[in-house]
């Protein structure tokens, strides 16, 4: 009813307006007809009537909803003060839309990589299975955290009470052929109960079953999506068909749908594990471990069953030969079971978190930019608000209008900032580390519309307040007598503007200073010898020879070597080697071998002494321009006579016999009985394996194909190996195109994967802090370009208030340098309280960012005093600007204006 | 529905003036002229108000039902809006004649001794 009739309010006006008149013209004749004269006549019935507005006015408030009636005239007065402020409302608007932008944008990222819920039924009863292993801390460094054996696997998933489903996976890679070109595909193994815990039922065909797990049954295997409709076209009759993987004729049983990865992991295939029982011991604690728990079931209760388990699996199983079994309860295992969220985010999250905290910062340094101006604007219409109380307007309703022209500015600047974030996201999620788990899933979705939309409004709020806070109350006699002389500025209208600034400075202040340790870091990385000399010049690719297609050791060798010399006759390239992984590629998990020296007695209750090592071909170190400090490199002589000899790090030489030249001679070896012993024919300088930011591992290089070190008589190859090719064509397709050719005239069955430069693993290797560099370093110009018009705004307005006062000044003598000093005096003790209030808060908060720190401490004094330096060199900048216009006033003209 | 005081609207004499326009549309439709002078005329001008506060007043009425209102013509051939009781009205009338008596009864009760 209401509503309607307030709708309709304005007939309704009409119509009453109408009745009146017919009111007053019956009164008008019957009064000629008591003999007035027509004029007197109206007139009479006019005094009768009464004040026909009033009555207007009554009526049409009846009609009305009074708030949504006021609103809407609110709105319509703030829009037109926005429309005859252009360069004020477009000022803030930008102001807000740069902040909300950033925001929305890094939140779209934090809300679909962290809160999120993963894509897979009841995600919540995810988890994944690591063990803690304190006993075995050179097995556990690399990941984390000690991973699932087979056995460990048989164990849990027959005897646990806690779980729905649990299954074991590794990402791995198969070789396709017999379509095209061979092709070497990213695929996931699976252990039977993997697709089980995910629970996503497939979208095709079926998943792959226990049936599907026999050793040597025959092999099966399910698509991706992205590979199915790359390969197949999306036919939906490929189920049933034959694939040659790793040369054998699998058949395709499913396929996943649109969107699915499992885990973190993205891929081609699913391929059945296939654990022959039988034949399962102790290690190989090689796997990673999916787990659905039971509804209602806790990690801590599902820790609880597998701690129980963990005795009865090493009662169960035998234990490696020459292992005393008794070495795992040395490890001390004990379950680690974590949300499977926590394992696809990683650590990721850090990095996320510190980003969202420097980009809330901006926005709040753009509030105290958009508040400040609004303090100047409230400032500049004091007179009229003065005035307008003193016509009875209510304090409730100016404030009401205060806050409305910053809720539309606050609106204006959140759609312009969602225009700006779908830009920056594409920006974010070009430059995010590949590491960033659920890229793929990020957009600006509904909950990151609502951020947008609460940030506007409580930013809006925010500022909005703080001009509502000190103008609402006018005191209404002294803004009328100041009535446009300019009196001196109150004390508190100035200090109201000077705490903004300085909030701001401190917050941009915090802000460089994170970026400032950032560039640091960086620079530290940079600074870094990894042991390879110019990155961009090195072409690499992998190439993985499976034992169907060629089973004798020595030929896969001899295939290598092939493959090596074709490559050498490319022109242009100056050297190739290979290896079983290249420096900082970070192959998942390293391979260990228990090394010592002779005459060291092997401890069997001890951890045994695990070295990290790596399988390299002749001239390898050369090719990466790693030194070889002391005695010689192998050759291809050394590799086919299998001669026991070996290469150490550095670090591992200076370990063992104190000095590279030491080393020299000696011989390691496993002390097994009647496994080789190895001669040391050559030390290499330390090689960052694992990455710039991970000290260099102590290591041992063994040649690519040599004598199984445990078991005399046996022979050893690298079969999954990376080339390194140095040519200064690297990176360039015409090169990728002859390294093919040069493969398949080898091998034509031999699939080229990973093709990259040694500069994009560098990179890579770096993409976590060089993200973490460039949001910070964004975020860091943001703020100061905020804070130094912040601080020109004050003092140029302080300047502009008291020209009169200048002008007085000047007239009376004052030098007019003296009179900018002061200005500039004024602003730099803004940004220097400022500043020293941003290095408190500096000092407490970058201690949260340690984490992403390498080699410099979060309170590097160099950082602290440089930014400090830049940060007041830019406020005194931004002052004097200004308070060289106060210099320049012309006295005469300013005392006459007034 | 917020409204603000205006001099007729205090609760008992909107209350009276609500009765007054009712008992007044007894005696059949009338415009809001008719209304007004009937009603300074039967209070013998006790209740000499500006005509114009009449109106709110039966904008209010019929916005509950109490009356109805038309266009018609008025005796001397003005076009004029006519109002009417409805059954509603009807009875609104008869309770607040009743509640009123009873007012006054009460309150002549109360005044009689001290007159004496």
């Amino acid at each position: 009813m209401a509503w309607r009739r307030f709708f309709r309010r304005s007939q309704w006006d009409r119509e009453r307006l109408e009745e009146i008149e017919s009111y007053l013209k019956i009164e008008t004749d019957e009064n000629i007809a008591r003999g007035m004269t027509p004029t007197g006549a109206e007139a009479a019935a006019r005094r009768k009537l009464g004040n026909r507005t009033l009555i207007r006015e009554e009526i049409y408030r009846m009609n009305t909803i009074a708030a949504l009636d006021t609103l809407g005239h609110d709105l319509r007065y703030g829009l037109r003060l926005l429309r005859r402020n252009p360069l004020f409302a477009s000022i803030a608007v930008v102001t807000l839309a740069l902040g909300i932008g950033a925001n929305t944008a890094v939140f779209s990222v934090v809300n679909s990589v962290l809160l999120k819920p993963l894509p897979y039924p009841q995600p919540q009863q995810l988890v994944a299975v690591w063990h803690d292993a304190p006993g075995a801390a050179g097995l556990v460094s690399a990941s984390g955290g000690l991973r699932l054996s087979p056995s460990m696997y048989f164990t849990y998933t027959e005897q646990n009470h806690t779980f729905q489903a649990l299954g074991l996976w590794v990402a791995s890679t198969a070789n396709v052929t017999g379509l095209a070109e061979p092709e070497k595909v990213p695929a996931i193994f699976i252990s039977d109960g993997a697709l089980e815990a995910l629970a996503v039922p497939p979208a095709v065909g079926r998943w792959l079953g226990m049936a599907d797990q026999k050793p040597n049954g025959p092999p099966r295997a399910m698509l991706g999506y992205g590979y199915w409709q790359r390969r197949f076209g999306g036919d939906r009759s490929v189920v049933g068909r034959n694939l040659t993987i790793d040369s054998q004729p699998t058949e395709i049983v499913g396929v996943m749908p649109r969107g699915f990865r499992f885990v973190n992991a993205d891929f081609d295939l699913i391929a059945p594990l296939a654990f022959d029982r039988a034949k399962q011991r102790l290690p190989g604690f090689g796997f990673h471990c999916v787990g659905r728990l039971k509804p209602g079931v806790t990690i801590a209760q599902a820790d609880a069953d597998i701690a129980r388990l963990i005795p009865i699996w090493m009662n169960s199983w035998p234990a490696a030969p020459g292992i005393n079994p008794h070495i795992y309860e040395n490890w001390r295992i004990t379950p680690a079971i974590r949300g499977l969220k926590q394992e696809v985010v990683g650590n990721v999250g850090n990095v996320l978190w510190v980003v969202m905290a420097t980009i809330g910062m901006v926005m709040l340094i753009a509030c105290a930019n958009v508040a400040n101006l609004l303090l100047v604007r409230a400032d500049v219409r004091q007179q009229e608000l003065a005035v307008r109380a003193a016509l009875g307007a209510g304090w409730g309703r100016i404030v009401r209008e205060l806050l409305i022209e910053s809720l539309l500015l606050g609106f204006g600047g959140g759609a312009l900032g969602l225009a700006l974030a779908s830009v920056g996201l594409n920006f974010l999620v070009g430059i995010g580390p590949a590491s960033l788990p659920r890229l793929s899933e990020v957009a600006v979705d509904g909950r990151a519309l609502a951020f947008t939309v609460g940030l506007s409004i409580v930013s809006a709020l925010l500022f909005g307040s703080i001009t509502a806070l000190k103008y609402a109350r006018p005191r209404i006699s002294l803004a009328l007598r100041a009535g446009g002389r300019s009196v001196s500025q109150s004390r508190e209208r100035h200090r109201a503007r000077g705490i903004l600034v300085v909030a701001q400075v401190a917050l941009a202040l915090v802000l460089l200073i994170g970026s400032g340790l950032m560039i640091r870091t960086f620079q530290k990385l940079r600074a870094v010898e990894p042991g390879i000399t110019g990155p961009s010049s090195l072409e690499l690719i992998r190439i993985f020879i499976p034992q169907s297609l060629v089973s004798d050791a020595e030929r896969v060798a001899r295939t290598e070597n092939e493959i090596a010399d074709k490559l050498s006759a490319i022109p242009g390239v100056r050297a190739v080697a290979f290896t079983g992984e290249a420096p900082m590629e970070a192959v998942p998990g390293h391979d260990f071998d228990v090394i010592l020296t002779e005459g060291q007695k092997f401890d069997p209750a001890a951890l045994p002494p695990l070295r990290i090592f790596v399988s390299v071909s002749p001239g390898l170190f050369r090719t990466l321009g790693a030194r070889i400090v002391a005695g010689r490199d192998y050759t291809w002589t050394d590799l086919y006579g299998r001669r026991q000899v070996v290469m150490l790090s550095e670090n591992l030489a200076r370990e063992l016999w104190g000095s590279a030249a030491a080393a020299l001679g000696k011989r390691i070896g496993t002390a097994l009985p009647g496994a080789p012993s190895w001669e040391v024919i050559g030390v290499v300088q330390d090689v960052r394996q694992n990455g710039v930011q991970e000290p260099a591992p102590a290591m041992v290089y063994w040649p690519a194909y040599r004598q199984n070190i445990y078991v005399a008589g046996q022979v050893q190859v690298e079969r999954a190996v990376t080339f390194a090719i140095r040519t200064p064509r690297a990176g360039s397709g015409s090169l990728v195109s002859q390294v093919n050719q040069a493969v398949w005239s080898v091998n034509a069955n031999l699939p080229v994967a990973s093709v990259r430069t040694m500069q994009d693993v560098y990179d890579q290797s770096l993409a976590r802090t060089s993200f973490t560099l460039v949001m910070l370093g964004i975020a860091g110009a943001i703020a100061l370009l905020l804070g130094i018009i912040g601080i020109y705004g004050v003092i140029s307005y302080a300047v502009s208030l008291r020209t009169r006062e200048i002008g007085i000044r000047l007239a009376l003598g004052a030098p007019p340098r003296d009179l900018s000093r002061m200005f500039v005096r004024y602003g730099l003790a803004l940004a220097g309280t400022g500043a020293a209030l941003g290095a408190g808060a500096a000092i407490g908060l970058t201690r949260l960012m340690k984490a992403l720190l390498f080699g410099i401490s979060p309170l590097d004094p160099l950082t602290y005093a440089t930014v400090t330096m830049v940060l007041v060199a830019a406020a005194a900048l931004a002052s004097y600007l200004p308070a060289r216009r106060a210099a320049a006033v012309d006295p005469v003209e300013t005392l006459r204006a007034e | 529905m917020p409204r603000r005081e205006s001099p007729l609207e205090s609760e008992m004499l909107a209350g009276t003036l609500d009765m007054l326009i009712l008992q007044t549309l007894v005696l059949g439709p009338a415009h809001g002229h008719t209304i007004a002078h009937a009603i300074e005329h039967g209070s013998q001008d006790v209740l000499a108000v500006e005509h114009g506060s009449l109106y709110p007043a039966l904008h209010r009425l019929e916005d509950r039902g109490w009356i109805a209102s038309f266009w018609g013509t008025s005796e001397n051939n003005r076009r004029a809006r006519y109002y009417r009781l409805t059954p509603a009205g009807r009875k609104r009338l008869l309770a607040q004649t009743t509640r009123w008596q009873q007012l006054v009864e009460a309150i002549g009760r109360i005044l009689k001794p001290a007159e004496r």
